[in-house]
């Protein structure tokens, strides 16, 4: 069964601006999905109008086999929402956040204090159960608000932009985090601008631009698609000028580190038998995390022609 | 789902607002009704001679008493649901499987709540300056009860329409404390001049305020079957009119 199917969704708002153009979404139960797609393409609306927070226009939306709109109930049992930005009420504190959210999906008071703590462990917040929300770290309050989504035991969960403006340290324990709700069953669809994110957690993906799914594959398929790949070589000894190499690209970041552009048809073997030959020795590789990040702008470029 | 549960929910969240922050919510009345006891009751209507047969202080104190649940049910409701609405936490209880009636019961029901304790606290305030010998228990309870249901109501409207905190004051401004001055809280209406009489009677808190008078210290100035019958309308109305701006996700969806 899919977690989530959508067929023919409009969205025009009272200003005529249409915002989705009748998109069509099948995303599987278990997957950890990627809704990429430019600001104003259409993601938050879609998450909108699947949330309940915004009325389509036209089309059907189900979750797990439930209409939104004649199931309502419990097709909203089966969603969790984590927002782009923080919408808890500043003046309570956490307990109380995801303790009325619980209440909110008809759960009694018993097993909502228990799932509350659970879901507050979880997000490593029980110690600041008592404190005001507001007085919380912007990662922290994101994490209250995975919290809030988690307390209901959704089986499918949507972040919207769940790392934004977060540090590297929160991201990071914050991938950890969602990759361990997924490999539990949670169905997990992500928007995120952080490319290198959907690409490390995300096993199949849609982008979304002028309110049109562009591309909808698995993100394997996707990046076969690139022709060339990108590494960056740490140099034992510094490097005056940058050697020519046939079939490579190389430009210097600092007369250490070496960006080379690496065509998947020639590979890395000619690249080092050079770099040995010319006396050069290389002391670490690792993968340029930007392989999406040139998809995603060709997509977006050759979808913005196609409109002209 | 048990409704009865995100009900609970939301009325026990809107009860633990207001008794928070009970300096800004329950304290100014106490403080304000204290001083209309005083200056009109006490200073001015000793001066005055008896209005239908009351004392002058007799004959304000229920006015005063149902002008506090008046704005109080009113302001809960209003500051309340558009706080939420511009936090966007009205988005939790939206995401969730929430009726549309357990939302409106819910901060309806805050409302009443602490319009009734406001007016449970100006009552007894009011005992410091008179004796009140309810004439009948319940006409004064249902009649403040539902006074409360329709201004609690009110409340929810004037915040659903709302785009500013501009927008919430206007309501109470100019037309709420205008309606509820000139609704017979400070004198009867028999006392104006026959076009004021009649214009008077258009205003619904003079039948309210009149019905409460009647159920505490036995004096109208208008029929309470009628008075019963247009509360109970308007909130009939009013209830249809919320459902439906919820129905369709007006001010709070896109």
């Amino acid at each position: 069964m899919n977690a989530l199917s959508i067929r023919n969704l409009r969205k025009t708002y009272n200003n005529g601006f249409e915002a989705l153009k009748g998109i069509d979404l099948d995303v599987a139960e278990g997957d950890f999905f990627a809704l990429l797609g430019p600001n104003g393409a259409g993601k938050s609306t879609a998450i909108g109008i699947i949330s309940s927070l915004v009325n389509s226009t036209r089309g059907q939306v189900s979750i797990f086999g439930h209409d939104i709109n004649t199931e309502r109930s419990k097709a909203k049992c089966c969603l969790g929402v984590v927002p782009q930005e923080v919408n808890f009420n500043q003046f309570d504190t956490v307990k109380s956040i995801v303790f009325n959210q619980a209440g909110y999906y008809g759960i009694p008071r018993k097993r909502a204090i228990e799932r509350t703590e659970i879901c507050l462990k979880q997000m490593d917040l029980w110690e600041k159960r008592d404190t005001v929300s507001r007085r919380l770290s912007g990662g922290m309050k994101r994490r209250v608000m995975i919290a809030r989504a988690m307390v209901h035991e959704p089986k499918l969960l949507i972040l919207d932009e769940p790392t934004a403006g977060v540090d590297i340290e929160i991201r990071r324990s914050m991938w950890k985090m969602m990759q361990a709700l997924n490999d539990n069953g949670t169905t997990i669809i992500l928007t995120t601008h952080y490319l290198e994110e959907a690409e490390s957690l995300c096993r199949n993906i849609a982008i979304i631009d002028q309110g049109n799914i562009v591309e909808n594959t698995d993100m394997a398929a996707l990046l076969a698609r690139l022709h060339v790949d990108h590494f960056v070589l740490d140099l034992a000894e510094p490097l005056l000028t940058i050697p020519s190499i046939e079939g490579y690209q190389l430009e210097s970041i600092t007369d250490k580190v070496l960006n080379v552009t690496v065509p998947k048809v020639i590979g890395l073997n000619a690249l080092f038998n050079e770099l040995s030959r010319l006396n050069i020795r290389v002391s670490s590789l690792k993968n340029k995390s930007n392989r999406l990040e040139q998809l995603f702008m060709d997509l977006i470029d050759s979808s913005s022609e196609g409109n002209r | 789902m048990n409704v009865l549960i995100p009900l609970r929910t939301i009325i026990v969240k809107e009860i633990v607002r207001f008794v928070r922050i009970w300096p800004q919510t329950l304290l100014p009345p106490a403080i304000t009704t204290s001083l209309y006891f005083l200056i009109f009751g006490k200073l001015i209507g000793s001066r005055l001679g008896v209005i239908e047969g009351a004392s002058y202080m007799d004959y304000i104190v229920p006015g005063i008493i149902l002008m506090s649940v008046i704005s109080h049910s009113y302001a809960n409701v209003v500051s309340s649901f558009y706080s939420t609405k511009f936090q966007r936490n009205i988005e939790e209880l939206l995401v969730a499987p929430v009726p549309n009636w357990v939302i409106l019961a819910g901060y309806i029901s805050g409302g009443v709540i602490r319009g009734l304790l406001v007016g449970i606290v100006v009552t007894l305030i009011s005992l410091f300056f008179t004796e009140i010998a309810v004439q009948n228990i319940f006409i004064t309870l249902s009649i403040a009860l539902l006074t409360a249901i329709l201004f609690a109501l009110a409340g929810f409207i004037n915040a659903i329409l709302a785009e500013s905190f501009d927008d919430i004051s206007i309501i109470p401004n100019f037309v709420l404390t205008p309606l509820s001055y000139l609704g017979g809280v400070f004198y009867s209406v028999g006392m104006l001049p026959d076009i004021w009489q009649t214009i008077s009677k258009a205003n619904p808190i003079l039948y309210m305020v009149n019905t409460f008078r009647f159920g505490l210290i036995g004096v109208t100035d208008v029929n309470i079957e009628f008075a019963y019958l247009i509360t109970s309308g308007f909130i009939v109305i009013a209830v249809f009119f919320s459902l439906l701006m919820l129905h369709k996700g007006i001010g709070i969806k896109n």
